[in-house]
């Protein structure tokens, strides 16, 4: 047995789901069914989405995060995830990776979300080591002062996922789409979105990046490469779905101030 | 987190704690040795859950140890009236730090009343976990279940255990 394969018996198992411009609703959703259906750790990357996409975490108000009368006009398709968190713009060259894993085979880690963030902080620090300034300051991904990654969380009873949107690059355009936040780390002051975030683009390669997150979590899980045609395997039975699609007379109602909730 | 913890840890090794000579300053509450308040009184479950019953209602909400661990709660999602809760099933979730929290029921019954302050001010969960931060009021189906919960002392255990473990 090589040394290699000896010490992957040792290591939980990891199952790795490559996906390529899969729609950010469809990859919620896999998410979501595989939290709460499947038991198996998992490691989603989605090489960009199809289209620019707004995306909310499950306590978000459109009224108060969004300038919803462009996003109506312009057809922006808004979605509410099933975690917590901010709100986020994505497209195609946003990267997306997502880690969803038994509390069991992480036992450094408690379910709550700093330890959580600890555990992703220190992975993505083997990520970029190298790269200068990256830190996890105040639960965002930054290079610096300026944030190139949202990240959220859902815990249930023995398991949790931690995802994250990174902006490899954006349309300064789509920033337009989201309000500021009443709520924000200390560390952005007054900065809007352009002056707050930054492209990671200019700090590390895509494919690069990709491979060395992949390396990463290697180092403490067995890898194992699972096509998306076979996730029925893994995940069966119903489960409760709260990742959806926000309509059109919701955002309406959102933007006249008739909403009671979205 | 770390640090919370590792401070969690180190207080129980040095036996750090309000002394039982200053209980009567604070009758409802024994302090445990790690930073969390426990109510006497209350039963509490696995899950961080705590159970006030008395008579034919009972009232669940989250324990000191858990609104610590979680952080500033910024949105509760809580089931309507007449909704069933089902003993460690899921009823609602918490949200703090970015992270969505299920909320387990320590019980099985109908719901009656549902803390509906809670909407605007999600923050009475961390400031008054056991009193003005109460979730839901129960009517119990099998008021057995409470039997198998923990008490102030097991729970007390249960989360410096926790706590040492990581």
């Amino acid at each position: 047995m090589s040394i290699s394969r000896a010490k992957d018996m040792r290591l939980p198992l990891m199952n790795l789901v490559r996906l390529k411009g899969t729609p950010i609703l469809e990859q919620l959703h896999l998410e979501e069914r595989l939290l709460r259906a499947s038991t198996d750790n998992w490691c989603i990357v989605n090489d960009g989405t199809n289209v620019p996409t707004i995306v909310m975490g499950l306590s978000g108000k459109p009224s108060q995060l969004l300038e919803v009368g462009p996003v109506i006009k312009d057809r922006i398709p808004v979605i509410k995830r099933f975690t917590g968190g901010g709100t986020v713009i994505v497209d195609k060259s946003t990267l997306f990776v997502s880690l969803i894993c038994n509390k069991g085979d992480v036992p450094s880690v408690q379910p709550y979300p700093r330890s959580v963030m600890a555990w992703s902080g220190s992975l993505y620090g083997e990520v970029f080591e190298g790269v200068d300034g990256f830190q996890l300051r105040e639960n965002d991904y930054v290079f610096g002062d300026r944030k190139f990654g949202g990240n959220a969380q859902s815990i249930i009873r023995n398991r949790w996922i931690h995802h994250t949107s990174f902006l490899w690059d954006y349309n300064v355009r789509n920033m337009a789409y989201l309000k500021l936040p009443s709520k924000v780390p200390q560390y952005r002051l007054e900065r809007d979105h352009t002056e707050f975030v930054c492209r990671m683009k200019d700090y590390i390669e895509r494919s690069d990046f990709v491979e060395k997150t992949v390396k990463a979590v290697g180092n403490q899980f067995a890898m194992k490469e699972v096509n998306l045609e076979d996730i029925d395997s893994y995940a069966k039975g119903e489960h409760v779905k709260s990742t959806r699609l926000l309509t059109v007379e919701e955002l309406q109602e959102a933007m006249s101030g008739t909403a009671q909730s979205a | 987190m770390a640090l919370r913890m590792w401070a969690s840890s180190t207080a129980n090794a040095l036996k750090l704690s309000s002394s039982a000579s200053k209980s009567h300053l604070l009758p409802a509450f024994s302090i445990s040795r790690c930073f969390s308040s426990v109510l006497e009184g209350l039963k509490y479950a696995n899950s961080h859950e705590w159970v006030k019953h008395e008579g034919s209602v009972a009232t669940i909400g989250i324990s000191d140890h858990a609104q610590d661990h979680l952080g500033e709660v910024v949105f509760v999602e809580l089931p309507e009236e007449k909704n069933s809760v089902s003993k460690e099933k899921n009823f609602g979730a918490v949200e703090s730090v970015k992270a969505t929290s299920e909320i387990i029921s320590p019980i099985s019954g109908e719901v009656i009343e549902v803390n509906t302050k809670l909407a605007d001010s999600p923050g009475l969960i961390n400031s008054s976990p056991y009193e003005e931060g109460w979730m839901i009021k129960v009517k119990p189906s099998n008021p057995a279940e409470l039997e198998s919960l923990m008490g102030p002392k097991e729970y007390t255990k249960f989360c410096e255990e926790e706590d040492a473990a990581h």
